[in-house]
């Protein structure tokens, strides 16, 4: 499986789409997550804030006490689309190129391929989690110099735990999309349904889940309510909450979504597999 | 002389694949491959000659039968390790450059990467090795195929369809790299509908058609003793005479001239003949029946036979 993990990591790091996409991330995290809230905290909020949120709170957050919980508020949905989308880049593709023929036909068998191409897209969303979290410490360590505010740290456990929790995230995220592109032998309509599911009917099915039992119960197994309630338990702030993340949710505890976000990760390794296996290549 | 299963490189029994429930694409064929032969694998569009190479390379699940590919089950590691390959188009990362695209191939294969230039030398594209695959030509990509198939320096190579969208030029670079790689016990599987190519580089020819194996022999065998055709004057005194040379029910009439049924070797012969019998000859020729001929004899005899 290493000759397949280095061949894996080869293709991902001379791929321009990654790096875009790393690119959006970033700026996406910056932007939301520090440059928005810091320009508003300075311009006063314009009158526009939620209730019970103030200025002194929007400062907070951007502060490096709140690097963990700031940071991760993004990642179940926006971080977790783009997850979702560079995993099914790096599955969808090789059957929109043909690629996997060439590939299968050199030596490895289909799931050492498989357990070296689920190993490269992990270690890149490692990076790029890692990544988030450098470039926002630098962010929140420049706004708490300018505003003379304390540098305080959270606890290099806190920090492993933040770091952690993303990676399980957006590595479920970019699994799912790995699954759809395997499935759909395809990436447009890979990014499209996985879109379309992690966005839109994940939100709809939180949206009327007050008002039927069985989608309550339904929705708290969810993949992105999960991922919510996991960000939840670190200490984001829930969508009803003041400065309030869309994605965020207190459905279920942290040790609960962290045992359901694992057993989607191996659920959808288990199906990759099999329908992998499966499949005739053309 | 019969051949034991060591030499067999490939040997193929009652292979079958079924798409869906009705589309039989490979119908029970039975392939018998030679360590050390080019072997010309010919078919029509659609006569199933790229599933049956598929299912060599575990690319594709048979439906029935049985196949080895050097002694172990398609898509064995440990055979494929000694197999080079090129399926239909050549598939490559089309980000990456030619080399790269080698490097990652090497990977796969768990090889290592100093054999990288050394097969883009042998295809002539160590020069653009560092472009990115994109931008190759038709035949740039052709050649990057066969690199990436003698990267592991087989003992088998599968060719399909090699000169597919090449210009002449390309298909003569082709052939002239084919007949290089045919080299010391290397065993090579080369499929294509192009009679021409085959002829002048294949040891053996199997020709399969809707999916069954329907003549299998040398090039010689296939093609069969050829004919000679002789213009002469008066024409039924040449007859007689062509008959007393060769016996009855060889000789036929046919658009105003004599067809043999002789060996092209014997046209001195004939001549002298014809000559010394008084008659006016103008003109003896030896008729060889092409691959060409042979394959559309077979596979329109195959089609009739279907559609009877």
């Amino acid at each position: 499986m290493s000759g397949s993990y280095r061949a894996e990591m080869l293709k991902l790091v001379r791929w321009p789409a990654m790096w875009i996409l790393a690119a959006v991330l970033l700026v996406l995290a910056q932007v939301f997550g520090y440059l928005i809230p810091y320009i508003a905290y300075r311009s006063g909020g314009g009158g526009g804030f939620a209730a019970g949120e103030t200025t002194a709170q929007l400062l907070a957050d951007t502060l490096p006490g709140r690097l963990v919980p700031n940071t991760l508020g993004g990642f179940p949905m926006f971080a977790g689309a783009i997850a979702l989308i560079i995993g099914a880049l790096a599955a969808g593709s090789e059957y929109g190129w043909g690629t996997l023929k060439t590939i299968l036909t050199q030596r490895p068998r289909r799931l050492s391929m498989l357990g070296g191409k689920v190993l490269a897209i992990t270690s890149t969303i490692l990076a790029l989690v890692i990544g988030v979290f450098a470039v926002n410490a630098v962010w929140s360590w420049v706004i708490a110099t300018t505003e003379g505010r304390p540098t305080d740290w959270p606890s290099v456990l806190e920090l492993g735990r933040g770091i952690g929790a993303g990676w399980l995230i957006l590595g479920m995220w970019s699994l799912f999309g790995a699954l759809l592109g395997t499935l759909f032998r395809s990436t447009s309509l890979a990014i499209g349904l996985g879109l379309v599911w992690a966005l839109a009917v994940e939100n709809l099915i939180r949206g009327f889940a007050s008002l039927l039992g069985f989608l309550d119960a339904f929705q708290k197994g969810l993949p992105g309510t999960n991922a919510g309630s996991l960000v939840a338990s670190l200490g984001a702030a829930t969508l009803d909450q003041p400065g309030g993340t869309p994605g965020v949710t207190a459905a279920v505890s942290g040790p609960q979504a962290v045992v359901v976000l694992i057993a989607y990760v191996v659920a959808l390794l288990v199906i990759a597999g099999i329908t992998l296996q499966r499949q005739d290549v053309n | 002389m019969a051949m034991s299963v060591a030499e067999h490189v490939i040997e193929t029994r009652d292979l079958t694949k079924v798409y869906g429930k009705h589309v039989r694409a490979v119908d029970r064929l039975n392939l018998l491959v030679r360590r050390g032969e080019v072997y010309g694998f010919l078919g029509p569009n659609g006569a199933g000659k790229t599933t049956t190479l598929r299912m060599l390379l575990g690319l594709v699940h048979a439906t029935s039968g049985t196949t080895l590919v050097l002694g172990r089950a398609p898509g064995d590691p440990q055979s494929l390790i000694r197999v080079g390959a090129m399926v239909e188009e050549p598939a490559f990362y089309p980000y990456l450059s030619g080399r790269d695209n080698l490097r990652v191939m090497a990977r796969f294969a768990s090889l290592p990467e100093d054999g990288v230039d050394a097969a883009l030398d042998v295809v002539d594209l160590l020069g653009r090795g560092g472009d990115r695959f994109k931008t190759y030509s038709q035949g740039m990509r052709q050649r990057l195929g066969v690199a990436a198939a003698l990267l592991k320096d087989p003992d088998l190579l599968i060719l399909d369809e090699p000169t597919n969208g090449l210009d002449p030029a390309g298909m003569a670079d082709m052939r002239a790299l084919i007949r290089r790689l045919d080299s010391g016990d290397r065993t090579v599987l080369l499929s294509s509908h192009l009679l021409g190519e085959v002829q002048q580089v294949c040891d053996r020819v199997g020709v399969i058609s809707r999916g069954t194996l329907i003549a299998e022999g040398t090039v010689d065998e296939l093609r069969g003793r050829g004919s000679v055709l002789v213009r002469a004057e008066p024409l039924a005194a040449a007859r007689e005479s062509a008959e007393r040379l060769l016996g009855t029910g060889r000789v036929e009439v046919l658009d105003g001239t004599l067809r043999l049924d002789s060996d092209p070797a014997d046209v001195p012969k004939i001549t002298q003949g014809l000559v010394l019998a008084g008659l006016a000859v103008s003109e003896v020729r030896p008729m060889e029946r092409t691959l060409e001929d042979v394959f559309l004899e077979l596979t329109g005899k195959e089609d009739a036979d279907h559609e009877r």
